[in-house]
């Protein structure tokens, strides 16, 4: 059964009050959850991917329930490629940085030429710059690909 | 490791991967999968992997049922064979 | 057509069993995988990174380059979808 488009604009453009309050209401702890799970990393289970992804899921659930094109209100289409790409930049020019400052490829500790804290910190700082830059790309690159899948490519309305 | 909570979940997979397979409708094998996709997140966790659990879970689970209804919604519901 | 793909995913199947029973034994200390450098990991990991999630300290620092590579098949996947589906308005 293949749906056309204007069925589908038809389907959008029908809002469901109940919907769109439940979530209003779920999306703000969706994404805290979801920073909390990039940011406390190092203690807990998860990381930059979960993260990434849980913040991702949350404007995708945005995109499932107000339509595509609202969601591109809140994440234009340049600024998700500019995130993915400096997700992207931030864990390779971390490792070349490594490298550069006369250390081996990914060696956090010689980070500490530029800011002189401890070695040992320095290695734990490093995993968390480079966690924050999976958690960037993951969440715009599955944005990117949802929006992509569900539009066609057209970017003008979704599921 | 609990053997008989392993084993309940195992049969769970395997009925879940064999009615993945067999059933016509595509958005039901989807549904199907996605369930598929939870009780392997249950075995990880139940096995110590926590942090592949959280993976099977937010990617399989929860991002991949969403791509494969979004390929769905673009193409045909029913399968050929 | 059928039943050579069954009969080529029984021995298949049947293969990988096969291949199973050389594995080590779940959760055994003494296995090779468990004996070489499992064990420096173990005892040294917040030592030498001051990160107290085992599996962050090993997925970001000593296996760095498996977590750059992940970030980076990822990218490219976004953006082979983004080439492949996306058109522009005026086309």
């Amino acid at each position: 059964m293949k749906i056309t488009s204007h069925e589908a604009r038809e389907r959008i453009s029908h809002r469901d009050t109940i919907l769109e309050t439940t979530v209003r209401l779920m999306i703000p702890f969706i994404q805290l959850y979801g920073l909390y799970v990039i940011v406390h990393g190092h203690y807990s289970p998860g990381g930059g991917f979960q993260g990434g992804v849980v913040l991702g899921a949350s404007l995708i659930m945005f995109a499932l329930a107000f339509g595509l094109t609202a969601s591109k209100n809140y994440m234009t289409e340049s600024l998700n490629i500019i995130i993915a790409n400096a997700g992207a930049l931030i864990f390779t020019g971390i490792a070349a940085l490594c490298a550069l400052l006369g250390g081996m490829f990914l060696d956090y500790s010689v980070l500490a030429n530029i800011l002189p804290i401890d070695p040992i910190s320095w290695r734990s700082h490093g995993i968390f710059l480079v966690e924050v830059g999976v958690g960037m790309g993951v969440m715009t690159i599955m944005i990117s690909i949802y929006w992509d899948m569900a539009s066609a490519g057209r970017l003008d309305e979704g599921l | 490791m609990i053997w008989q909570l392993d084993l309940f979940l195992l049969m769970l997979v395997v009925i879940c991967a064999l009615a993945t397979i067999t059933v016509k409708d595509l958005l039901s094998a989807t549904i199907i999968f996605s369930a598929y996709s939870f009780l392997m997140c249950l075995l990880w966790a139940e096995m110590g992997a926590v942090d592949v659990a959280f993976t099977e879970a937010t990617v399989g689970a929860g991002v991949s049922t969403i791509f494969f209804i979004a390929a769905i919604f673009r193409t045909t519901r029913r399968s050929k064979d | 057509m059928k039943l050579p793909a069954l009969l080529a995913t029984l021995v298949t199947g049947a293969l990988l069993l096969y291949g199973t029973a050389d594995f080590a034994v779940w959760g055994d200390p003494k296995s090779p995988p468990n004996s070489n450098i499992s064990v420096h990991y173990v005892e040294q990991a917040v030592k030498e990174t001051h990160v107290p999630n085992i599996v962050t300290a090993i997925l970001g620092d000593y296996r760095g380059y498996d977590t750059m590579f992940e970030l980076v098949v990822i990218y490219c996947a976004g953006m082979a979808v983004m080439g492949i589906l996306r058109r522009r308005e005026d086309s």
